[in-house]
């Protein structure tokens, strides 16, 4: 993002002179140029002008030569006195050879802290006291030349400027803190000092000139300009590719003419390389009007220019050195050498080609300004990966109105700097239209805001921005937006500007009030309340990446056709070994767990709520539909159909012990049991209605030790139990580990939505009956109770069971299960009868549906 | 106890007195109550209840030879009689009580345990306090009586994207850092919470206030202060007559309910596809560190005009704002948090800190 030199961003708009990095970003943020950083200072402390007196070559064992210098600093002599009044200059050991006596140099003294950072110190080296630093370019942060010293005359510096002791600081702006803003997507010509200048110039009233307008001394195309045809033939979206391309020749321009130093200060400050005169004076056009140019060796390139799509196979090499399969739909610069439009030069609007660049030899140069598509060049921005300087500016929007007088002013520098002459032959292909103009009741921003704005406010600030407004019908203003501003095309925009430049801490505070609500749905609360009783039940929350790889689903042992195995699969995965979208959330929460074993916390329960991915085989695209305008039934349908279903999910993974161990005792190991009771738990606070069963095949659980939830209609809803010994051994979890995993969403959905009917609670005295059932070992103690409460009809309050016996008096493969049943009626105390009744049929249904008998 | 005894049997023979003799009765009660008044446990007491109100007890002798007595001398010798016995049964129930009270005290005492002692074996649970400050920020709205939406995390492009008025070619569709799914689904994660307003533009049509809190993704690497699975919460309000007041209001109060009340916020220009006018949102933030001062909390602006056309909605007649927040940026703010890896890695440590409330 753009960096601001404070005394460039001043060619545009008065400045106070003692402007801060700090207050110009206050000033800067109001009107919504946001600060990115404030660079700090390059060097600080004692760096200063300084002329080299005696040099005295010294070799070394090492082969090195060194040069032991005496250099004078002015004051900062030794003596404090300058050599030219008798003062002693300093001692300072060079390793460079491109100076010698007599030259004037950059010199840190002690104390001086360089790029780095770097602090300087007097030190012993070589044998002497070296009490300083020549600097060379790249010391101080000036560019990446290392090879030699900076000799100041040789940049560029007037002899008769300096003197021994100067600044330097001040001398190479090395002082000063730079701004760096951040601009939004809306508000392309704030890449530039023309359009950060007319912000500023917004914020704080400063007197702003505008140097993008057309002057009226830009000459209009010429019969003999520059031959360039634009041949459109696949427009995007019906806008051409380029609207305006602006051509300008520039003959005799010396190849060796450097770049000023004034104008490399500039560039450097604002983050940008110096090249070569005519490539820096267009990279400086565009830097300070925003319009993006291109330099081309006139020598290289064979008219016509040609602006035209790519064809298939075409290729390009990109000044970059990056050849480049170029696409149907790149924007491209070509030339003629071989029938029209046949050599590629560059993408338009994006990056030039090697072939036609200037070089070293260059005398002659053909200077483009065109306006290219923001569509089209983002495209081929974003498909080529090429975020160039010219393509930020192109696809967030240039003035179209630019390029003539950026074109001008490249011109005028090349004849300035360079010795050239500019031909009087001048191209200029315009097919651009003027902005178009935007209605706007006056009322609207008052509408919008919430602040009564008078309709001179309104036009006033319009105005102030650079739009042109005319009185439409009653109460409507027609507002024609400045040519750089294509962002404002309607009138909520318009209204924006008004706000901003009013000032947004005008608008007042105002709570609305809502017509008031349903409060959280059923689902919501009962998210909570699953997620509250875990926490209460001992269970620590939390959350996980839904990231996975074949690894994790691998570490669960799910079968190859396991349904849990389809996941959606991420184009750009963070993490190539994780690109798949979770299906369930043991996966992950297992993860979890496992980083809190290797961190030595094995008694752990823990649990996580979150959405899973379950992708439908064979679902459709989901449909490209146009945004601003509402989707048809049928697209919504299409829509719904295409986005898959995404279930709520509630997980627990229990390791080492449940119940600690203390002066009570051992603790209590954690097991199946504790899996299974939490996932009841979870059950009973959905409301929903379950059965469960043993399952033998869901892995990631034990095949003799998993529960299976199921509801009224078969649909299964989860699994709890513990968890297979192999996949706790892969994962490297403490033996025995139980986990639980239930569809919240499908629990939500099967609970009841009416309110509970209260049955009324029975004073009447409880009558008690203990019934132990022999039956065999395999059958389910659900499947007891299930026939227990068949059995008992509504006499039975509760039926609870107190022990579980196996023993050789049973017999083989037999079990004893004790219940305590407890009856009682609404409406009478219970007779003798009764509970015999109970009894019997209690009996009866337990001997038919599991073969049970009484236990003598 | 058995002094006494054989000291009054030794009496005995020297002036052998009748068993209704008075003097020797009140030497017999005197005897009693000295030996209730010494029993020194409930034990001693029922020896000395046997002893002196037994069957050949004093009294006991006394009251049977009343029977033998003729009818004038019973009266009298009853009045002789009965109150000794009453005053000595009186005085073994006080001594019984006030024993039965030394020894309750006493094994109370002994029963005493260290109460210091560890005494949670299970131990406690938490919540995870991203979800705790999604369910404070809920409850605020709800109390606005606003409401809470949700919807999927993987979702339609239109959804994520075009519904918002960020067009294929927008150049903040770039900017997004987006998790794109592999093929042509035009699926994505979402990137914002905003995706829950179209839905919910459509699905419930206006008058619409919601709030919508939920996780978001964008490809950026997990470091101190990213994280590239978050938290946003999203409000969106939608009606005849509401304006960029309405917003600035509701982010007050909604800065004062989460940072106390001396929270307030400040909009500055920006720009987002779905508002217009943008802004973003800083907060007076008193408890900052190096002291109070203003800190970016999210964006916010007026509903795009598209972005209600997308839901058919005219926006001629309705206009509403929207803001949006970082749970995580919240919760670390509020909590003095500095490194996201603990709100992300799922260490138990960091949750239990939380407990169930914050």
């Amino acid at each position: 993002m753009p960096l601001i030199v404070k005394e460039w961003l001043a060619d545009h708009v008065e400045l106070p002179a003692d402007l801060t990095a700090e207050q110009l970003a206050a000033d800067l943020v109001r009107v919504g140029l946001e600060e990115e950083a404030i660079h700090g200072a390059a060097v600080i402390g004692p760096l200063v002008v300084g002329r080299v007196v005696e040099q005295s070559p010294e070799p070394q064992k090492n082969g090195k030569t060194i040069n032991w210098c005496q250099v004078d600093v002015g004051v900062h002599n030794v003596d404090g006195v300058p050599a030219a009044d008798g003062g002693t200059p300093r001692g300072i050991v060079c390793g460079a050879h491109n100076f010698g006596p007599g030259d004037l140099v950059v010199v840190a003294l002690p104390g001086a802290v360089l790029p780095g950072p770097f602090a300087i110190a007097s030190r012993k080296t070589y044998g002497h006291v070296s009490d300083g630093m020549i600097c060379s370019q790249r010391e101080l942060g000036l560019g990446e030349d290392h090879e030699g010293i900076i000799v100041l005359p040789r940049l560029g510096y007037a002899e008769a400027d300096l003197t021994p002791g100067q600044d330097a600081i001040e001398l190479l702006g090395l002082g000063d803190e730079v701004l760096e803003i951040n601009v939004t997507p809306d508000r392309g010509y704030a890449f530039s000092y023309r359009g950060v200048a007319r912000e500023y110039a917004h914020s704080t009233g400063a007197k702003f000139l505008d140097r993008g307008l057309p002057t009226g001394a830009e000459p209009a195309a010429t019969p003999d300009g520059f031959e360039v045809v634009v041949d459109d033939a696949a427009p995007i979206h019906g806008v051409t590719g380029c609207d305006r391309f602006v051509t300008r020749v520039v003959r005799g321009i010396d190849p060796a003419a450097p770049t000023p130093r004034w104008m490399k200060r500039r560039l450097e400050g604002s983050g940008m390389r110096s090249i070569s005169l005519a490539v820096d004076i267009t990279n400086y056009v565009m830097l300070d009007l925003g319009q993006p140019l291109h330099a081309y060796d006139l020598d290289q390139v064979a008219a016509p220019i040609v602006v035209r799509r790519a064809a298939a196979g075409e290729r390009l090499t990109t000044l970059d050195d990056v050849g480049r399969a170029l696409h149907a739909e790149d924007l491209l610069i070509t030339d003629s050498p071989e029938g029209r439009g046949s050599r590629v030069l560059g993408l338009a609007g994006v990056m030039g080609g090697a072939s036609s660049e200037v070089s070293g030899a260059t005398t002659a140069v053909l200077v483009e300004a065109a306006h290219f598509d923001p569509i089209t060049v983002a495209r081929t921005a974003r498909r080529h990966k090429l975020p160039s300087e010219a393509a930020k500016r192109f696809e967030r929007g240039v003035d179209p109105r630019l390029p003539a007088v950026a074109a001008q002013r490249v011109v005028d520098l090349l004849v300035e700097l360079g010795g050239g002459t500019a031909d009087p032959a001048v191209g200029d292909v315009d097919t651009t239209s003027p902005s178009a103009p935007v209605a706007l009741r006056v009322t609207e921003p008052a509408r919008l805001v919430g602040v009564e704005y008078t309709p001179e406010q309104v036009r006033a600030t319009l105005e102030e921005i650079g739009c042109v407004v005319e009185a439409g019908d009653e109460g409507v203003l027609v507002v024609t937006p400045p040519s750089w501003r294509p962002d404002l095309t309607g009138s909520a925009e318009l209204v924006e500007e008004v706000v901003r430049i009013t000032g947004y801490d005008k608008v007042p505070s105002v709570l609305p009030a809502a017509p008031g609500g349903r409060g959280l749905t059923a689902e919501q609360r009962t998210r909570r309340s699953v997620a509250r009783a875990l926490a209460e039940a001992g269970f620590v929350e939390t959350l996980s990446y839904p990231f996975v790889g074949d690894a994790e689903v691998d570490a669960l042992g799910l079968p190859a056709d396991d349904d849990r195995r389809a996941a959606v699969r991420l184009a750009n995965p963070l993490a190539d070994d994780k690109p798949l979208l979770r299906t369930n959330l043991l996966v992950t929460l297992l993860e979890t767990v496992r980083r809190n074993v290797s961190r030595g916390l094995t008694d752990l329960a823990v649990s996580e709520v979150g959405l899973v991915t379950r992708p439908r085989a064979g679902a459709p695209a989901a449909p490209a539909l146009p945004g601003g305008v509402r989707p048809t039934p049928e697209q919504l349908e299409a829509l719904a159909a295409a986005v898959p279903a995404q279930p709520r999910l509630v997980a627990g993974v229990l390791t080492g012990r449940r119940e600690r161990a203390g002066w009570w005792g051992e603790g209590r190991a954690a097991d199946w049991a504790d899996a299974v009771a939490a996932a009841r738990l979870v059950v009973e606070r959905t409301g929903a209605e379950v059965t469960v069963s043993a399952d033998a095949e869901r892995l990631p659980w034990h095949p003799g030790r998993c529960a299976r939830f199921t509801l009224a209609d078969g649909t299964v809803v989860g699994h709890a139990g513990e968890m297979h010994p192999k996949v706790v051994e892969t994962l490297g979890l403490p033996a025995r580990a139980a986990a639980f995993e239930l569809d919240l969403s499908a629990l939500v959905a099967a609970a009841p939505s009416t309110p509970v009917q209260a049955v009324p609670v029975s004073a009447f005295p409880a009558a008690k009956e203990d019934l132990a059932f022999v039956v065999d070992a395999s059958v389910p103690a659900e499947a007891v109770r299930r026939a227990i409460v068949d059995g008992a009809g509504d006499l039975l309050e509760d039926a609870a069971l107190f022990d579980v016996f196996t023993g050789s008096q049973l017999g083989e493969g037999k079990k004893s299960l004790a219940y305590a049943l407890r009856l009682r009626a609404t409406d009478r105390t219970l007779s003798a009868d009764d509970v015999r009744s109970v009894r019997e049929g209690v009996v009866a249904a337990a001997a038919e549906q599991v073969g049970a008998v009484l236990r003598g | 106890m058995s002094t006494p005894d054989l000291k009054s049997a030794s009496d005995a023979e020297t002036a052998p007195p009748g068993p209704l003799d008075e003097a020797a009765l009140d030497a017999a009660v005197d005897a009693a109550l000295a030996a209730i008044t010494a029993a020194p446990d409930l034990d001693a007491l029922k020896a000395v209840r046997t002893q002196h109100t037994g069957d050949r007890s004093a009294l006991a002798l006394a009251n049977r030879a009343i029977g033998a007595l003729p009818g004038p001398d019973k009266a009298r010798a009853g009045k002789l009689v009965g109150p000794r016995r009453g005053r000595i049964n009186q005085a073994l129930a006080a001594r019984q009580t006030e024993l039965e009270a030394e020894r309750d005290s006493r094994v109370l005492v002994e029963e005493s345990v260290d109460v210091t002692l560890p005494a949670q074996r299970v131990a406690q649970g938490a919540r995870h306090p991203i979800e705790l400050v999604q369910e404070r920020i809920a409850d605020f709205f709800v109390a606005f009586g606003w409401e809470i939406a949700d919807g999927p995390e993987l979702e339609a492009e239109w959804f994520n994207f075009d519904a918002l008025n960020f067009g294929p070619d927008h150049p903040a569709r770039q900017m997004q850092d987006t998790f794109y799914v592999e093929g042509d689904s035009n699926l994505v994660l979402r990137t914002h919470t905003s995706p829950v307003q179209a839905r919910s533009l459509l699905e419930r049509g206006v008058p619409l206030y919601i709030a919508c809190p939920g996780k978001v993704f964008r490809t950026d690497a997990l470091d101190a202060t990213h994280t590239p699975v978050f938290h946003q919460v999203e409000g969106l309000a939608v009606d005849k007559g509401l304006t960029m007041a309405n917003l600035v209001g509701t982010l007050d109060a909604f800065a004062r309910a989460m940072f106390g009340p001396e929270a307030r916020t400040r909009l500055r220009p920006s720009f987002f596809p779905f508002t217009e006018p943008s802004a973003e949102m800083d907060l007076w933030f008193p408890q900052k560190k190096g002291g109070a001062g203003w800190i970016e909390w999210g964006g916010c602006g007026m509903v795009n005009p598209n972005v209600l056309r997308s839901a058919g909605i005219d926006p001629e007649v309705y206009s509403g704002f929207a803001f949006g927040m970082g749970i995580e940026r919240t919760l670390m703010l509020r909590h003095s948090i500095s490194d996201m890896h603990d709100i992300v890695e799922g260490d138990v440590r960091f949750s239990t800190q939380f407990g169930t409330e914050i």
